[in-house]
């Protein structure tokens, strides 16, 4: 059934190149676990990239509950996991794998900077991880103020007195940040702007261009 | 038979076998992840309505033969919401034969608001978005849109006083 299923696309579309393209890629020795355990610390690009997805799926359906209202923001998150079946286990996944990606993340940059992968021709692909390093950054801070309690609040009054305090071009960096002349209802309304649309756009945008260069440019030698 | 059937299909491959494996490990651990998922999402298709509590809209021998509006508030807690004082609900209340019918204003057809004599349309309920009619008792005009008579209200007199329900829908009309 569904190879005759994709007999019928592939005839029409012919797919299998395309994915032969993705899918078919070799391995070197020294980056495969089979080969030698310690080639596990290869992993931690990949376990990055796996972790995002299930941020992006679970932050999806988040979505289908979240207001970014600072009237209801606190209520429908508490609505949403209290009352909705795996609430908890989805804004659970939201909430742990936002840590778990930065440290896979933190892990993977580590391994690259001690196999020296960024060096020459690769320079331009660790400017990218360092741009895609800072975009989960913002994430991870945009996404704190959601839930809109007490943490929440006030980390984010941190992190936009911490914005503030950057030279020349801080208070207006911190404005933009706020919205209003308070943490308040357009702060929150941007911080989710941020969180849902513009940072997530330039990640995957990003990763594209990552993943992009890993494939042209093959994985590097080893030690 | 089943020597002959083995004959010509002989065992799964290596290759296949380990696809199989993968495949199924590979889809385990994705349903892991996506049913919590999708069982968030779907969970307002299993939850139970409110009970709908009965709501004192004034003494009943204010109620004619002519329709009149009444407005009320219904508790309703609608997810993380719930209005201060309720949610507004109209109805339109008529006595007929000595039976109080209070009719619901939600149009049968796609749900919007009729009103008496609204349009121009004498002694008939009007809704303004396709045309659709009902006459006194909330029975659809034929021709128009609507296929089944207004919904009504369960109502309770009490102490000399109309108390409105659960809305209700009735069979029959043109």
């Amino acid at each position: 059934m569904l190879k005759a299923a994709y007999e019928w696309l592939d005839k029409r579309l012919d797919i299998t190149p395309m994915w032969r393209d993705i899918a078919d890629h070799e391995v070197p020795e020294h980056v495969n676990p089979a080969h030698h355990f310690s080639a596990f610390i290869y992993c931690f690009g990949g376990l990055t990239f796996f972790i995002v997805v299930i941020q992006i799926l679970s932050g999806m359906f988040l979505t289908m509950y979240y207001v970014p209202d600072i009237e209801n923001a606190w209520k429908s998150v508490d609505y949403l996991q209290n009352e909705i079946a795996f609430g908890q286990i989805v804004r659970g996944m939201h909430h742990w794998g936002a840590s778990v990606s930065i440290v896979m993340l933190f892990l993977h940059t580590l391994r690259v900077f001690f196999t020296g992968s960024y060096k020459h021709p690769r320079e331009f692909n660790w400017v990218i991880g360092m741009l895609l390093f800072f975009t989960m950054l913002g994430l991870g801070f945009t996404g704190y103020l959601l839930p809109w309690d007490n943490k929440a609040y006030f980390a984010t009054k941190v992190g936009i007195e911490i914005a503030a305090s950057v030279p020349v071009i801080g208070s207006a960096l911190a404005t933009f940040l706020q919205g209003g002349e308070v943490v308040g209802a357009q702060t929150l309304a941007r911080f989710f702007a941020l969180h849902v649309f513009f940072l997530p756009a330039a990640l995957l945008g990003l990763m594209g261009a990552h993943f992009f260069l890993i494939r042209k440019q093959g994985i590097s030698g080893p030690l | 038979m089943s020597e002959k059937e083995s004959q010509r299909k002989p065992g799964m491959s290596r290759r296949r076998f380990l696809t199989y494996t993968i495949a199924s490990t590979g889809g385990f651990l994705a349903s892991g992840v996506l049913y919590p998922m999708i069982r968030f999402a779907v969970d307002p298709l299993l939850q139970k309505g409110t009970e709908t509590e009965f709501e004192d809209v004034g003494p009943v021998e204010e109620f004619g033969k002519e329709p009149k509006k009444v407005e009320f508030f219904i508790k309703r807690k609608d997810g993380w919401y719930q209005k201060e004082g309720g949610e507004k609900a109209t109805a339109w209340v008529l006595k007929i034969g000595g039976e109080i019918l209070a009719l619901s204003p939600i149009c049968k057809h796609l749900g919007c608001t009729v009103k008496w004599e609204g349009g121009g349309f004498q002694n008939q309920f009007y809704c303004p978005c396709h045309g659709g009619l009902y006459t006194k008792d909330g029975i659809n005009v034929p021709g128009t849109p609507p296929n089944a008579p207004l919904d009504t209200y369960e109502t309770k007199v009490e102490g000399g006083r109309l108390l409105l329900g659960p809305i209700k829908q009735r069979g029959g009309g043109a």
